[in-house]
């Protein structure tokens, strides 16, 4: 299962996805909105995704997931629109044989979200907003 | 040939646009399509912004040629998670 939705995120309907006979291990990411960021004290933060393409790439990040462990199954939702506080924008849970797999995998997969899914937060803080981001890129003066 | 360009995120709130149609000649590429887009939109190119390039939906560089009815999309640093 991998998804956006702009609906708060539904971890035990997630845990139920990859709930496998054959699993031994359930791990569960949840990346949460904090109330700080570099000194900025934050409001919520605003999340905006290209979707059809979000997902596509968070498919992609399960398939690779699956090429390098050996994983039973994985869920990924990211939260999109307005997140307050202490909720969740992203759960990843994944099932294994065994928990070393499961694991890595997890790490794997938020590690990839941050560099590769078409999706960007803005941050509202006291005072103004901002948007967040940082990759490698071309810059934009290679295009000049 | 006729491509059209979604903004997101900042590119978005840059052209007050997100989503545009473009005229273009045979054989342009990404970039050229990025050329012809400042003219459109001089606050297009934010200073020292690194982008990534998509072509329905799948990432590709700048000197991919488009064709007609393809869908581009400027990827301004993202920041999932």
């Amino acid at each position: 299962m991998f998804r956006v939705t702009n609906e708060a995120i539904d971890l035990s309907e997630l845990v139920s996805y990859v709930t496998d006979p054959e699993a031994g291990a359930i791990v569960p990411f949840i990346g949460t909105t904090r109330n700080n960021n570099e000194g900025r004290k934050v409001i919520a933060l605003d999340y905006e995704a290209y979707p059809e393409m979000a997902e596509k790439e968070l498919a992609r990040i399960g398939e690779e997931a699956k090429k390098k462990w050996p994983i039973c199954k994985m869920a990924i939702v990211h939260r999109l629109g307005a997140v307050q506080i202490g909720e969740a924008s992203v759960i990843i849970v994944v099932s294994s044989a065994h928990r070393d797999a499961a694991f890595a995998a997890s790490r794997f997969a938020i590690e990839e979200i941050k560099k590769t899914v078409p999706i960007w937060k803005k941050e509202v803080f006291e005072g103004g907003e901002v948007w967040i981001g940082t990759q490698s890129g071309q810059p934009l003066t290679a295009l000049k | 040939m006729t491509v059209r360009v979604k903004f997101f995120a900042i590119l978005r709130d840059r052209t007050g646009a997100s989503e545009v149609s473009k005229e273009l000649s045979e054989g342009s590429t990404v970039a050229d399509l990025w050329r012809e887009l400042q003219k459109d939109y001089p606050k297009l190119a934010v200073p020292g912004i690194r982008l990534l390039y998509a072509v329905n939906q799948n990432y590709v560089g700048t000197d991919y040629c488009l064709r007609e009815h393809d869908e581009v999309v400027f990827l301004p640093p993202v920041s999932g998670g």
